[in-house]
Formats: C-alpha cells, sequence, structure tokens
C-alpha cells in the first residue's frame, strides 16, 4: 500500500519547531495533491501547509495545538485501501518515539492509551520550571536520575544551567525575565499564549536587551505627498492597484538609506555589516498578533512598484498566506501607530535591524509659515534608532532628509 | 547558669505569671500539696498559697467549668488535666462552651487547659494518647503544643495572657529529658509561629512536640549520606504558622509530614492539603506522612515502640523521598 508521509516542514533556515494550529481534514477524507491539509505557526509566519499528495488521509499522528520539530511525521496519507486509523495499535507501535528522539510530541493519537514508556515521569515543580524556561520536558527523556527514570528538580536544574552556559539545546532563554508570581484577588481567566504572542514577547525583549534605544521624532508638512496622491491614485487605479500614503513614506526612506547607509546596517560582534539590498519591512497588525512582511529590493522599485508590492503582503499577511521568505532579510522596518490616531510612536527596533520608523497619524494643524498661520497636514515620524551604532546627529541627518523629500516631493 | 528543664520551664512560667499578675491562678488534680502528678506545681502551694493554688476532685469536666466560671468573672485560671488523655470528659465544657462563647456573646474565656500528652513512657492507652486534634478541629480555641524548655515557658505566658481558650499540649516524654539554658528576662513566644529547628536543601520535615527530636537525629544521620534535611517545628497547631509551611517547601521541594498522633485524621492530613493547595507546582515529590498507625497506644513496651515514630522511619521514608 502506497503510504506518504506528511512532515512538518521547515519555515525559514532559523526556524526549527512549529505548532500545527489547526487540522483542515479528518482522518479518512480524501485529499488532493496541493490541496491544504493543515495549518501552522512558527516563530516567523503562520501558514496552511498542502498535501505532499493525493489520497485519503489516513491516520493524524500530531494533534492541534501540539509543537513539534521540523521533519517530525504529523500524518499518514494512503491509497484508500488502508482504514483509516485513528487509533489501531499497530500504528501506535509503529509511531513510539525511540529515547534518543527529540521530537517534542510524542507522535500518538488521541485515543491511545499512555503507556509508561510514553509517559514522561515528572513532578508538578519540574513541570512548572520547564515552562518557565521554555523547556520541552522531551530532551530530557531517558535521562531522568530518579526513581524509575524520573525527572528530578536536580536533573532540570542541571540542564537549565548547562543550556545556558552553552548557549545552546532546543532551551531558549525565557522571554521575560521571571516575573514574581502573579497575583490579583479578584476573579481571573488563565488564556495560553498563542506562538506568536510568545514569539513577539521573545522578541521584543531580546530587542530591549540587545539595542541602546533612542527616538528621535520629527514633524512633516505632508501637503506635496497629499497631493502627489490625489494625483496619482485614479491613474495607478487603472492598474489595479490602490495608492496610499505609506508607499510615498517607503520611497523617501529607501533613498535616504542609500544616503545613510549605516542605517542599513546590523552589529554583528565587533563589525558593522553593511547591506547591499534595502528591504523594507511593514508592520501589519493582525488578530492578537503582529507580522512584519517584507518589501524586497525596494530600492528597484518605483512607486507604483512599491504601492502593488505593499498592498500585496498587507492583504497576504491578513489572510495568512505569506510565505516563510515574505518575512525574512528585511533591512528596516516602518511601523504605523497612526492608524488608530496616535500622534506618533517610540518603536522597538527590529533585531538585526539598528532603526525602526514610526507613522503618526496625519492631522490638519495649524503652522506658522513665514510669520502667517497655515493649515497643513501634519505628520510626526519617530525613529528609534540603536545608539550603539548611530548617534544623534546622524539619526537626525537621515530624517531630515526623509522630511526635506516629502516636503519638496515632485511628480 | 544552669539549665532548665521543660517541666521546671513550665512551673517557672506559671510561677512568674502568678507573681505579675494576681488574677492568675492554678487547679486540678493534687496540684495542691502533692505538687501534681509530674511535679509541675510542685512549691506553688507553699508560695502562693491555697486560694491560687486549689485541689480539686476528680472531676475533668468541673475543673473546666470551674475555670470558665472564674475567667468570666475575671479571673486567669490555669486548669491542669492530670493526663491529656482525660480531657475527653470535659470535652463539652471545652467545645461547646469555653470555644463559643466569644462568638455567641463576645465573651473571651481566658482559660489556659495543660494537658501532659503523649506516649514513650510505657503508660499504656489511657496515658500516652495525643488528642490535640479534637481541639485543632474546634473553631474558638487555639493549640500549642512546645517541643523546647523555652517554647514552654514562652508559649505558657503567652497563652495566660491570651484572651482566649488555649489547649496547652506539653509532652511527658520532655518533662525531664530536655534542658537548655533560658534568658532571665520575661519573655513571650507568639501562639502561631513555627520554628526552624535546622536549615537543609534536600527534604522539609514538618513536626512538632517530641517528633522534632526524632526528626533532628535522623537530620544528623542522613547528613552522613548527603542528605540535606531541614526541619519545622510548627509550635502551635491552632492556628498554625501557614506561611512558614510553605516557605519551607518552597525551599526544598520535598516534604515529610511526622506527628506522634495517630494517621487518620491527624494534622499531617490537614498539611498535605494546604501545600498541594497553595505549593503544587513546587512539589517535586509524593507529600510523606510518618504517623502512628490507627490503633490505640499499646501497653508492651516494644509493641509501643513499634506504634510511635522512629528515627529509622524517618530515615527509611527520607531516602525513599530523596532518590524519588
Amino acid at each position: 500500500m502506497a503510504e506518504t508521509k506528511v512532515i512538518m516542514p521547515q519555515m525559514g533556515e532559523s526556524i526549527f519547531e512549529g505548532t500545527l494550529t489547526k487540522w483542515l481534514k479528518k482522518p479518512g477524507d480524501k485529499i488532493e495533491r496541493d490541496e491544504a491539509l493543515f495549518e501552522i505557526s512558527t516563530d516567523k509566519v503562520d501558514s496552511e501547509i498542502p498535501s505532499p499528495a493525493s489520497g485519503v488521509l489516513q491516520e493524524i499522528l500530531v494533534k492541534e495545538g501540539q509543537t513539534v520539530q521540523i521533519n517530525t511525521v504529523v500524518a499518514i496519507i494512503g491509497d484508500g485501501s488502508g482504514k483509516a486509523s485513528a487509533a489501531s495499535p499497530a500504528a501506535k507501535t509503529e509511531t513510539k518515539p525511540t529515547p534518543a528522539a527529540t521530537v517534542a510530541a510524542p507522535a500518538r493519537t488521541d485515543a491511545a492509551p499512555v503507556s509508561d514508556e510514553e509517559r514522561m515521569p515528572t513532578s508538578p515543580l519540574v513541570r512548572r520550571l520547564a515552562k518557565e524556561h521554555n523547556i520541552d520536558l522531551a530532551v530530557l527523556a531517558g535521562k531522568g536520575t530518579g526513581i524509575n527514570g524520573r525527572i528530578t528538580k536536580d536533573d532540570i536544574l542541571s540542564y537549565i544551567e548547562n543550556s545556558g552556559r552553552s548557549g545552546s539545546g532546543t532551551a531558549k532563554k525565557s522571554p521575560l525575565p521571571t516575573p514574581a508570581p502573579m497575583t490579583f484577588s479578584g476573579e481571573t481567566e488563565r488564556a495560553p499564549m498563542t506562538a506568536m504572542r510568545k514569539s513577539i514577547a521573545e522578541h521584543m525583549m531580546a530587542s530591549r536587551r540587545t539595542s541602546a534605544h533612542v527616538t528621535t521624532f520629527f514633524e512633516i508638512d505632508c501637503s506635496r505627498i497629499m497631493q502627489a496622491r490625489e494625483k496619482l491614485k485614479a491613474e495607478f487605479e487603472t492598474s489595479g492597484v490602490h495608492l496610499t500614503i505609506t508607499p510615498f513614506f517607503v520611497q523617501a526612506v529607501v533613498r535616504a538609506l542609500r544616503k545613510f547607509p549605516i542605517v542599513n546596517a546590523s552589529i554583528d560582534g565587533d563589525s558593522i555589516v553593511y547591506k547591499r539590498g534595502i528591504n523594507i519591512g511593514i508592520a501589519v497588525s493582525l488578530d492578537g498578533g503582529l507580522i512584519v512582511p517584507v518589501v524586497k529590493n525596494a530600492a528597484e522599485k518605483n512607486l507604483q512598484g512599491l504601492a502593488h508590492a505593499i498592498n500585496d503582503l498587507g492583504e497576504r499577511a491578513r489572510t495568512k498566506k505569506l510565505t516563510p521568505d515574505d518575512v525574512k532579510d528585511g533591512t528596516f522596518t516602518i511601523t504605523n501607530p497612526g492608524v488608530y490616531g496616535a500622534l506618533t510612536g517610540t518603536p522597538i527596533i527590529n533585531q538585526p535591524q539598528v532603526a525602526i520608523m514610526g507613522m503618526g497619524g496625519i492631522k490638519k494643524r495649524a503652522v506658522v509659515i513665514d510669520d502667517a498661520i497655515a493649515i497643513r497636514p501634519i505628520i510626526v515620524l519617530s525613529l528609534s534608532f540603536d545608539h550603539r551604532l548611530i548617534d544623534g546627529a546622524l539619526a537626525d541627518q537621515f530624517m531630515a532628509d526623509i522630511q526635506k523629500q516629502l516636503e519638496t516631493w515632485q511628480g | 547558669m544552669a539549665l532548665t528543664t521543660y517541666v521546671d520551664a513550665i512551673r517557672q512560667g506559671i510561677s512568674e505569671e502568678m507573681e505579675r499578675d494576681d488574677n492568675v491562678f492554678v487547679l486540678g488534680e493534687d496540684v495542691g500539696i502533692y505538687g501534681g502528678a509530674f511535679k509541675v506545681t510542685h512549691g506553688l502551694l507553699e508560695k502562693f498559697g491555697e486560694t491560687r493554688v486549689i485541689d480539686t476532685p476528680i472531676s475533668e469536666s468541673a475543673i473546666i467549668g470551674a475555670a470558665i466560671g472564674a475567667a468570666m468573672m475575671g479571673l486567669r485560671p490555669i486548669a491542669e488535666m492530670q493526663f491529656a488523655d482525660f480531657i475527653s470528659c470535659a470535652f463539652d465544657q471545652i467545645t461547646n462552651f469555653a470555644a463559643k462563647c466569644r462568638y455567641r456573646w463576645g465573651a473571651g474565656i481566658p482559660i489556659v487547659v495543660r494537658a501532659p500528652s503523649g506516649g514513650g513512657i510505657h503508660g499504656g492507652p489511657f496515658h500516652s494518647q495525643n488528642p490535640e486534634m479534637h481541639f485543632v478541629h474546634t473553631p474558638g480555641l487555639k493549640v500549642v503544643c512546645p517541643s523546647t524548655a523555652y517554647d514552654a515557658k514562652g508559649l505558657l505566658k503567652a497563652a495566660i495572657r491570651d484572651a482566649d481558650p488555649v489547649i496547652y499540649f506539653e509532652h511527658k516524654y520532655l518533662y525531664r529529658r530536655i534542658k537548655e539554658e533560658l534568658p532571665t528576662g520575661d519573655f513571650v513566644v507568639p501562639i502561631g509561629k513555627a520554628a526552624l529547628r535546622r536549615k537543609g536543601s534536600d527534604i522539609s520535615v514538618i513536626t512538632y512536640g517530641a517528633m522534632v527530636y526524632v526528626a533532628l537525629d535522623a537530620a544528623k544521620e542522613l547528613e552522613k549520606e548527603g542528605i540535606d534535611i531541614e526541619v519545622l517545628d510548627l509550635r502551635s497547631l491552632l492556628p498554625f504558622d501557614r506561611e512558614a509551611v510553605l516557605e519551607t517547601v518552597k525551599r526544598t521541594n520535598k516534604v515529610i509530614l511526622l506527628h506522634e498522633d495517630t494517621r487518620i485524621g491527624g494534622f499531617a492530613g490537614e498539611l498535605a492539603a494546604v501545600i498541594s493547595e497553595e505549593a503544587f507546582d513546587y512539589l517535586d515529590g509524593p507529600i510523606r506522612r510518618i504517623t502512628a498507625p490507627d490503633t490505640p497506644v499499646p501497653f508492651s513496651p516494644p509493641m509501643e515502640e513499634y506504634f510511635l515514630p522512629q528515627v529509622s522511619d524517618v530515615l527509611r521514608v527520607a531516602r525513599e523521598l530523596h532518590a524519588y
């Protein structure tokens, strides 16, 4: 009988595990090759995974909500001759993890009873420590020193200590400093963080720990770009491209980055890494999180090309159709707190970049021009930069360049 | 300075409180001329006279009833039960009357009931019991179980000065077996506060009364094996020191609950519940109990030895729990 093993795919180089968030088919369902089979959520992206073969979904090995390492077999697709076996004993033996396996979730189905070998003997304390330090207890499988191989307090504490020293292993640094136990005397409700939420928490704290954040603010008169947008809107529309105000800012940022390449750089140890390409990340807010798809090679695109790319990425971010490539290799990020009317923001740098620009809301304001009061659409731009690499003078020159471009927009 | 025994510490406590406050007086069977069955009140009659050291008929109910009445009239009686075993004769007076007066009428009943308790003295089923749990289960009472001469004196003074009824369990086995140097001035041990008798990192033994010494002796043995035992002496059972209990469990993550009282309905059960409710995520092994079995205290010495928790029991359970 022809069987195809469905594996957890590698969604980007740095990804080593993913959470299976939803099965789109049940055991016994027919499925076509490339038809969406399940949804995953990784550190970087949420995605639908297509079926690698046509046939019948014979068996599901990883439950919804489980996090498993890449290349773990999550399902088996058969040709329909084998029965859908949600709990067949044969399938269970076949998928029992060996002690050496570092698969995060023991491959087993809902209905299968938990055998002694599969049940990891731990304690409430060990499970709490594992959770706090983001450790998958499977890495300690077979290494417990307690009675019957129980994983003891000492086992996990020495694992935490060792993995912290070598910086390797699957133990990740806790995204948050170990907080005091939450105390609140009223009624509460508890919900697990999604993979995306945890990832954001981790990345934000990591950035705070990494960079010397400083934020500078510039007030920009948007009259010229508003006029340009009005002028170009209809023309773009005929090509099917909706023109918002964002591409103007992206264009201005790209040009400024060419003049100030250090703002497009990264720090690697004691070196400064300048990047040839300019890839602009645009933060998109989603239900319960956010994602930063990247406009690749933005310097090679004209305004229409930028507008098209930004719209496309935004749409695919909201419909969960981004690929891992879409969120990779950004060199500078733009975020838009002004969407909801914020004056501006003090964004956290998207590592390993060294600067991020925040766009406030555009609002008509009274401004003084040549000793006369005029009404102008004003935006407050903010730039959070990494003072390890960029000094205030350079950051302000960079922003002044953007200001000049936007206020004297041609065409 | 001279060492003071547990029994002398109790006598000193009574005597000093009687000197401090004329309202304090002693009553009980043979407490006067005979000086008490265990000589706790020896010499007090000569010192304070027969109006403040009163021999009573053999009726625990009458003793407690008289004490309650005196307390309501403003006195501070210390009532002696010759053996804690016979406190059950005064059960109704204590649990239905003394314990509930404050709730019913706002009237505190400041009596101290001294109850010589515990085994190890070959006293048999009527002279060896540990009946503390009847009273721990009675809201309105306070229950203390000192294990050292210092605590015996300090807790007795706290009990006498307390505005509500306190059942004071003094362990007969400790009367003349332990002694220590006591401070000269007046001191009080607050009711409801535990004492850490030994700091350790591997396993907490939570106990009280004479079992504190069983735990400490076991800890000395286990130290040689590299097992570091912490010993928490509760000192008071009602109220008990919840913070100290949770703190030691959170520190060592493994816990043995040790008491001389029998198993079902013993204080260890309550402690186990509190620990699992409030420190579950800190446990690295099962909560273990070491208690007497659920039988009357045997009269035969070898049987009594089997009945009472021994150092060897603590060693066995601690080794198992350490390896867990």
